[in-house]
């Protein structure tokens, strides 16, 4: 077998000299940990940040102890997304810093005695390699041809270099592989998108209407707040899960769906609403586009015809529609984050959309609100270069309504193929592990190996960093500025992330190694800032601020300069789509060619002794990204396989017993996972919590605990709309003996 | 004055947040923890019902964990809260083996570790910080003594039940159903 290109290493660098590094560059091993780092008594100084564990990026304070340690992470009270209470991700981040197993040193490929190699190196090495790299494919295929993955706030960076260097290829996985058909759906309907966080009036709704999210299981902060809020309001709570999800526990009617038809329940809400004339009459006639096509499309959806294919029962479609009628406006038939689930996602979400349009919630108190957002001018720089391709030039035609960059096309065109314009050769990505990121991991590492040059930021020794030719530490949220937090709220806020200590180890933010890439690239006209004090202070001051009152408060709220968080009664409004109404009948995508109403359509159903696989979330983790954080690897350390009782016994399955999962495409899991016997989901599905299972053995707290879902989708199902990969059409089975082993091993 | 704590398991959605800021706040070593979440699931699938909990040290009126210790380390401090000396304790285990509520941990210093309701924020006006920190505000905190403290006024508008009432412990962890 031929060695690959690009082989994965282990991250574990070898010295400069070529002899493997065994003890730690630093004093980082034990101790960092250690029991007597905090009093519990006081602090000596608080600095502001915002957490970068999660995209909430909550306010807060990080506090020091009187040993001038990091001791703890607060909430900052005037901060709109966490209202001075962060979760447990957010608490637990200081477990981030303290992590041993950080990346530490740069580190970059090198070939010894034919031997691909991790070498550590110094900074100006590093970034050298990274700016000859990045010149050699400007010259030999133009700047477009590079392309950043970014999932950190350190990425807003590198997306100024990109823009500088010639690309504008910049992609977040949050788009296609989240919430893009939520933001696609309700851009066609309302001509606004849902955006972060969401604009959910949670917190004075009377109904809210869960279709597969599992708020409080996910820890989407001031959802979570405002739910429990709800709650203590006696708001009903409606939940669409095939899993008795934590939410659903709290509910007034949960909705055991069959997993794959909630578009064939959506519809049969609206018929009812329809045609009973529970709907907003004065909204809809005022506001809305296509309400006698759409009166007409879903008549024969009746509640009868759902059930056949939900199995929710009729007058429980009924009751819950009533419920909701009852409310409105007051109430949010709620978009979802992560929405990529079979493919027609934009499509569900249109449904989606459209019932909350009947249900007069878009604009109103209880339903959705305008949200507002400060923004933040540019340090002063000249034009960008207009890149001459974009990354749309790859697949013409394809994705027009897709209002981000989506990730998986990028990855696409990144596998050679003579009949596209555009192949990308060149990858920067930064706090995005792409391995458990992208679904079908054969796909992902096709295009790794087709790349002519990877250069990876982190602070961890992620699965992807194993793939770079350049890996560049960053330090943690804790040890950095960043550019200011401008995400949407009730009202416009900015927030300070500033360093609370200096970097352990080797580590850099990413603003630094920009400026530094900048003057190797020759692009130094672009960034001339000095230092990023001198780029947030001119910032600040620009809108009233400035770096000291920042630092001093740590988040700024500003006043509304309308009235306008909800829409007024009778309000003449111009909404930004095709009709400027609410379109019930999408005119946008009627002209490219698809459904203007959504259609249900049945999706495959797993063969016998096959289970569909369902992942979500856990409150003490984000992603893959937390995983070896020590403090959150405290409270959940692997994940486990949810499954039904009836189940278990027909395959003889013990509590807590190891098995390891084979998928449709006879995909194995490389480790094994511990079964969860548990009534809370359904006999045809299994269900994992995301991000687990790291092959990664310098993330010595995470390598090999439970199953990577993400290595368990590789039947993909593509939303011909916006590019989304929908992961939910994926039936694993079970194999109770090891099938790693060889025969052999198995007999000794 | 007699401290007490609500938890609202209608709203608490388990996430721990309540542990890791006891964690990082009373520097609790990782690998063990001063309150902790319960859930627990009846019926059969779909019929089903689920009920969450954060618990910690019940702060008996009637402690066992007081009665058993040898040297007098664990004793009542203001407000009824159950609290171990560490320089006191002899590391014995008898209180451990004692509580219920299985409240108590034998910290790796040597002593017996548990909650303190957070006493040294208490004693500065302040609640605890697991109350502080949770997202759906589930947890209740206050003087039963004064009737316009967080936790009597939930305790008097609210249904609660507390945990094996039959150890006659006179637990002061309440919990509203």
């Amino acid at each position: 077998m031929g060695q690959s290109r690009r082989e994965f290493l282990k991250i574990a660098g070898i010295g400069l000299g070529g002899i493997a590094v065994t003890a730690p560059l630093i004093n980082w091993a034990n101790g960092s940990i250690s029991t007597d780092r905090l009093p519990a008594e006081d602090f000596i100084s608080r600095t502001p940040t915002y957490c970068e564990i999660c995209f909430w990026k909550c306010a807060g304070w990080v506090y020091k102890n009187e040993k001038n340690d990091i001791w703890k992470i607060i909430g900052n009270d005037d901060d709109q997304h966490c209202n001075g209470r962060l979760c447990p991700r957010g608490t637990g981040g200081v477990g981030m810093y303290y992590d041993e197993d950080r990346l530490k040193t740069p580190l970059i490929r090198r070939t010894i005695d034919g031997k691909q190699q991790f070498v550590e190196a110094s900074w100006d090495e590093a970034l050298t390699l990274v700016a000859e790299n990045l010149a050699k494919i400007k010259e030999q295929h133009g700047p477009e041809c590079v392309a950043l993955f970014t999932h950190g706030s350190g990425g807003k960076f590198f997306g100024d270099l990109l823009n500088a260097y010639g690309s504008n290829s910049i992609t977040a996985p949050s788009f296609a592989q989240c919430r893009g058909p939520r933001e696609v759906a309700f851009m066609s309907t309302f001509g606004e998108v849902i955006a972060s966080p969401e604009r959910t009036d949670i917190r004075d709704t009377k109904c809210l209407v869960l279709i597969g999210s599992h708020i409080g299981e996910n820890m989407h902060n001031g959802q979570v707040q405002e739910m429990s809020d709800a709650i203590d309001k006696g708001a009903t709570i409606i939940t669409v899960d095939p899993r008795f999800s934590t939410a659903a526990s709290k509910s007034k009617y949960w909705l055991p769906i069959k997993p794959a038809t909630d578009l064939a329940l959506l519809l049969a809400w609206t018929h009812e609403i329809i045609y009973n004339e529970w709907y907003d009459k004065k909204y809809v006639e005022k506001y809305c586009y296509g309400f006698d096509e759409l009166k007409e499309h879903v008549k024969t959806f009746t509640p009868e015809w759902a059930y056949g294919i939900t199995t929710i029962k009729p007058h429980i479609i009924r009751e819950t529609a009533k419920e909701m009628a009852n409310a409105s406006p007051a109430v949010i038939v709620h978009p979802g984050r992560h929405v990529t689930w079979y493919g027609d996602d934009t499509q569900r979400l249109r449904a989606v959309a459209i019932l909350n349009a009947l249900l007069g919630s878009w604009g109103r108190r209880g339903g959705f609100y305008n949200p507002d957002r400060a923004s933040i001018p540019s340090f002063p720089h000249p034009e960008f270069p207009e890149p001459k391709k974009t990354w749309r030039d790859a697949h013409p035609g394809l994705y027009n309504l897709a209002s981000e960059v989506v990730a998986n096309d990028i990855c696409d065109s990144t596998i050679p193929s003579p009949d596209r314009a555009c192949n990308f050769k060149g990858w920067i990505v930064n706090g995005t592990n792409l391995i458990f990121t992208l679904p079908d991991q054969r796909k992902t590492l096709a295009a790794i190996q087709s790349l002519e040059f990877m250069v990876v930021i982190d602070t961890m020794p992620m699965e992807i960093t194993g793939y770079a030719d350049v890996v560049l530490p960053e330090c943690t949220y804790l040890e950095r500025y960043d550019y200011c937090r401008t995400d949407q709220n009730r009202q416009a806020s900015i927030a300070l992330r500033m360093p609370a200590t200096t970097p352990k180890y080797d580590s850099k933010p990413s603003w630094w190694m920009v400026k530094e890439l900048s003057k190797k690239m020759g692009l130094e006209q672009y960034f001339q800032w000095n230092n990023i004090e001198e780029l947030l202070d001119w910032q600040l001051k620009q809108i009233g601020s400035s770096l000291e009152e920042m630092q001093r408060i740590g988040v700024k709220n500003f006043p509304r300069t309308d009235d306008y968080l909800y829409f007024g009664d009778g309000e003449d409004i111009e909404f930004n789509t095709n009709t400027g109404k609410i379109e019930l009948f999408a005119t946008d995508l009627q002209n490219e060619g698809f459904d203007p109403m959504p259609v249900y359509t049945p999706h495959p159903e797993p063969q016998t002794g096959f289970y569909r696989l369902n992942y979500g979330r856990n409150p003490a983790h984000t992603f893959s990204r937390t995983a070896n954080n020590p403090n959150l690897t405290d409270l959940l350390d692997e994940n486990t396989l949810w499954v039904n009782p009836i189940v278990a016994k027909e395959w003889g399955l013990k509590p807590g017993q190891q098995i390891w999962l084979e998928n449709q495409d006879g995909i194995l899991s490389t480790f094994a996972i511990k079964v969860r016997i548990t009534e809370r989901i359904r006999h045809d599905s299994v269900y994992m919590v995301h991000g687990f299972g790291h092959t990664e053995k310098q993330l010595t707290r995470s390598y090999g605990k439970g199953i990577s879902d993400t290595e368990m989708i590789t039947n993909v199902m593509t939303d011909p709309i916006m590019g989304g990969t929908g992961m939910r059409g994926n039936f694993v089975t079970f194999k109770l003996e090891n099938p790693h082993l060889t025969k052999k091993e198995v007999a000794s | 004055m007699r401290y007490a704590m609500a938890v609202d398991t209608k709203k608490c959605v388990g996430c721990s947040d309540c542990v890791v800021a006891c964690q990082t706040e009373n520097n609790v070593p990782i690998g063990y923890c001063r309150d902790w979440i319960v859930e627990v699931t009846d019926g059969t699938y779909p019929q089903l019902e689920m009920e969450i909990r954060s618990e910690r040290c019940n702060h008996c009126d009637n402690s066992p964990c007081v009665r058993c210790c040898p040297t007098g380390a664990s004793h009542y401090s203001d407000g009824g809260i159950v609290l171990v000396t560490k320089d006191m304790c002899i590391g014995c285990g008898a209180c451990i083996a004692s509580c219920p509520y299985d409240a108590r941990y034998p910290h790796p210093d040597g002593y017996v570790d548990k909650c303190t309701f957070c006493i040294h924020r208490v004693q500065k006006g302040q609640n605890p910080a697991c109350v502080e920190v949770c997202p759906t505000k589930c947890l209740y905190f206050g003087d039963l003594d004064d009737p316009n403290s967080d936790v009597s006024k939930v305790l008097q508008k609210r249904k609660f039940k507390t945990l094996i009432p039959e150890a006659g412990t006179k637990p002061q962890l309440y919990f509203l159903i």
